[in-house]
């Protein structure tokens, strides 16, 4: 009925701590159609791991609460399921590879053993079978000698092909969607480049829709078709790729593209953004972006804004687009290659 | 923006850096021939293990080397003793790339500061109070901050409390070990400012260690390619990323992805087969040679000399 894969509607999730409740998330929309590869950045602590743990149900409780909202998964809300109907759809539906793979692959099991678990238990195969699937996905990921490698234990691999065999564990049971949580932060740029052309192989190939959270806007530009843009717990503005580049709405979004170096910044000041991010154990009332805003109205302090669609795809949340609002120059060169000679 | 005087500040000749360890010796540095001249900033660009931190910290003298020169400003840094030593400590100063780990989480921002200051006895009392305001205000701080600790402060404020500790003593030489890696984009843009206009005024040199390519480009005058303990490329950042000689150096540039869909959409990726091998177990000849695109038969029987391929322009390869 619908071409969406998932759609998450007006998520909340607090974590109850003793200094206080910190709202980590704020209300939260967005959808990822099927086959498409949607990123998610912002800024560090504004609230982008936690989404993604939310849609897998690996917020862990005390402290985490869910205070509201829904996940609809393939037509169903995954907040109205329970563990094991959960664990199953962990297990086959929605894979997810974290940034440290040391941290989420079980160092005392081989890495093979490690891909079969899921097969045997969730796909009903033979440990035969399951052993001769997992050599399969070793060599998709493209690890050389997968034969010798699945009797291997995670420390003989390196970061690398840690990274790999984590990426083969949650496609082995052909997932609807894949979540990637900085899948190559802690890798090697030629390293890195393998990932993401195995990443782009799975998403044509097969047709997984992806989530991949990155703080790097190269990786972005290189893998996304959608860009959600977070920040303090909120989405702050989203839209498709080239809405994001090349025609971007919100302040923190401008500050954003403006801070990485282009080809022809040379000699240039990079443009930075003052300040720190809000704390989310008190965030301001109104937008959360205001004290560091160059823009900021009175409006800004008290009042959250509302969402403006510039297009059907493409929505802010900033007082500039009401009418009454001041005209302002996008501080950003607006448009696209202009400006690589080759 | 640069001086224009040639005074080579730094030499390092055949540097080498090898570690025991319990089965083995990791070559971490293995011959590196580089300079610097005053004033200039030398980035050191390559993949993880290759050797970048290990040169910097040779260098500065955290490590003795195994073998080669590290001449500063006309001294063997590696032979000198006593006061020279101490006036050498005073002069080069180094900037760590975890803000977190790398301040004493029990000492004051003004103590942290001060320390060099102490350790120096160079200035006490109000004296030293001073200096230490004037420091925070260079790097953008306040004076309120001087008696806070380093908790209570973002990462991009943890990176200026660095630099202003590293700036006490008037240094004219900084080796900057990835410097921003573990800062947020709009915050690494602070950083990259502050450490400019800090060269600017006070005629700085660096060594700047990253693996950020194009914030690497950015700040550099030249720069410097290193595989698996070896240098294998140098030049003018502009050159070098107009005109790579090594297929390291070309993998290593067409693997960054650039912040523009348009220039993505038709980029074609050179993908390397493979990982870096081991430097415990380096291959014969070229380091490069097990994922090199190009690599022919001498690659496996003979190491390529690092030379001067172009006017200017250093490669190791027995392409050229
Ligand atoms: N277990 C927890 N207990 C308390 N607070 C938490 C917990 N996990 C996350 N938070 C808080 O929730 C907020 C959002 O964190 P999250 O990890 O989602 O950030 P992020 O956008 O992924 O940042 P980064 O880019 O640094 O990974 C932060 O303020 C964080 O401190
Ligand atoms: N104190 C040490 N003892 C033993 N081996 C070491 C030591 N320091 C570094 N090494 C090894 O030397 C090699 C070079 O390490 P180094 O830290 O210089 O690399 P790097 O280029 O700075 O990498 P990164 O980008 O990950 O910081 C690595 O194989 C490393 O494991
Ligand atoms: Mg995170
Ligand atoms: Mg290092």
């Amino acid at each position: 009925m619908t071409d969406k894969i998932l759609e998450v509607k007006d998520l909340e999730v607090s974590f109850l701590t003793y200094a206080g409740e910190v709202k980590a998330i704020r209300g939260v929309t967005f959808d990822v159609k099927k086959g498409e590869a949607v990123a998610i950045v912002g800024e560090s602590g504004s609230g982008k791991s936690v989404t993604s743990q939310s849609i897998m149900q690996l917020i862990p409780s005390p402290p985490g609460v869910y205070k509201n909202g829904e996940i609809i998964f393939d037509g169903q809300d995954l907040l109205n399921l329970n563990n094991s109907e959960m664990e199953k759809v962990r297990g086959s539906s929605i894979g997810m590879i974290f940034q440290d793979p040391m941290t989420s692959l079980n160092p005392t099991m081989t890495v093979g053993k490690q891909i079969a678990e899921g097969l045997i238990k969730h796909q009903g195969l033979n440990k035969s079978e399951a052993m001769e699937r997992a050599v399969e996905m070793l060599r998709l990921v493209g690890i050389p000698n997968p034969e010798a490698r699945v009797k291997q234990y995670p420390h003989e691999f390196s970061g690398g092909m840690r990274q790999r065999a984590m990426i083969a564990i949650a496609l082995s049971c052909n997932p609807k969607l894949l979540i990637a949580d900085e899948p190559t932060t802690a890798l090697d740029v030629t390293i890195q480049a393998q990932i993401i052309d195995l990443m782009k192989d799975l998403q044509n190939k097969f047709g997984t829709s992806i989530i991949i959270i990155t703080h790097d806007l190269g990786v972005v530009a290189d893998l996304a078709q959608r860009v959600v843009v977070m920040y303090a717990g909120k989405i702050i503005e989203q839209g498709s790729l080239d809405d994001i580049f090349y025609n971007p709405q919100h302040p923190y979004t401008w500050g954003l593209l403006r801070s990485v170096p282009r080809l022809d910044s040379k000699g240039q000041r990079l443009e930075s953004i003052e300040g720190t991010p809000p704390d989310l154990l008190d965030p301001p009332k109104g937008c959360p972006f205001y004290p560091r805003c160059d823009y900021a109205m009175e409006v800004c302090v008290n009042h959250f804004p509302e969402e403006t669609k510039i297009t059907d795809d493409h929505k802010v949340h900033c007082w500039l687009q009401h009418p009454d609002a001041p005209k302002v120059d996008v501080p950003i060169k607006i448009g696209g290659a202009n400006n690589e000679a080759k | 923006m640069k001086q224009n005087n040639n005074e080579i500040i730094l030499e390092v000749k055949n540097l080498k850096k090898h570690f025991n360890v319990g089965n083995g010796v990791v070559k971490a540095v293995d011959g590196v021939n580089f300079s610097i001249k005053r004033g200039e900033t030398l980035g050191l660009v390559g993949e993880s293990g290759c050797g970048k931190s290990t040169t910097g910290r040779t260098i500065i003298r955290l490590y003795e080397p195994t073998e080669g020169e590290v001449i500063f400003k006309g001294r063997d840094v590696t032979k000198l003793k006593g006061r020279e030593l101490k006036k050498f400590n005073r002069e080069m100063q180094m900037i760590f790339q975890d803000p977190y780990a790398s301040l004493n989480p029990r000492m004051t921002v003004a103590d942290i500061i001060g320390e060099g200051i102490d350790i120096h006895n160079l200035l006490s009392g109000k004296e030293r109070l001073e200096r230490i305001y004037s420091l925070l205000d260079t790097v953008g701080l306040n004076r309120e901050h001087a008696n806070r600790f380093p908790h209570e402060f973002s990462g991009g404020q943890r990176q200026r409390i660095g630099i202003a500790r590293a700036l006490a003593l008037d240094p004219d030489f900084i080796i900057a070990d990835e410097p921003i890696s573990a800062l947020d984009v709009s915050i690494q843009a602070q950083v990259v400012n502050l450490l400019q206009d800090l060269q600017k005024e006070k005629g700085l040199t660096y060594l700047f260690i990253a693996h950020d390519l194009s914030m690497v480009k950015h700040i550099s005058d030249r720069i410097g390619v290193m595989y698996l303990g070896h240098l294998v490329e140098l030049t003018e950042s502009i050159e070098l990323y107009e005109n790579p000689l090594h297929p390291y150096t070309e993998a290593l540039l067409s693997a960054i992805p650039i912040p523009d869909p348009e220039i993505e959409r038709t980029r074609q990726r050179i993908i390397l087969e493979g990982d870096v091998p081991s430097p415990m177990n380096p291959p014969s000849g070229c380091p490069f040679r097990t994922r090199c695109p190009k690599a022919m038969d001498i690659c496996a029987e003979k190491r390529p000399e690092f030379k001067e391929a172009q006017p200017g322009h250093f490669v190791a390869c027995h392409l050229y």
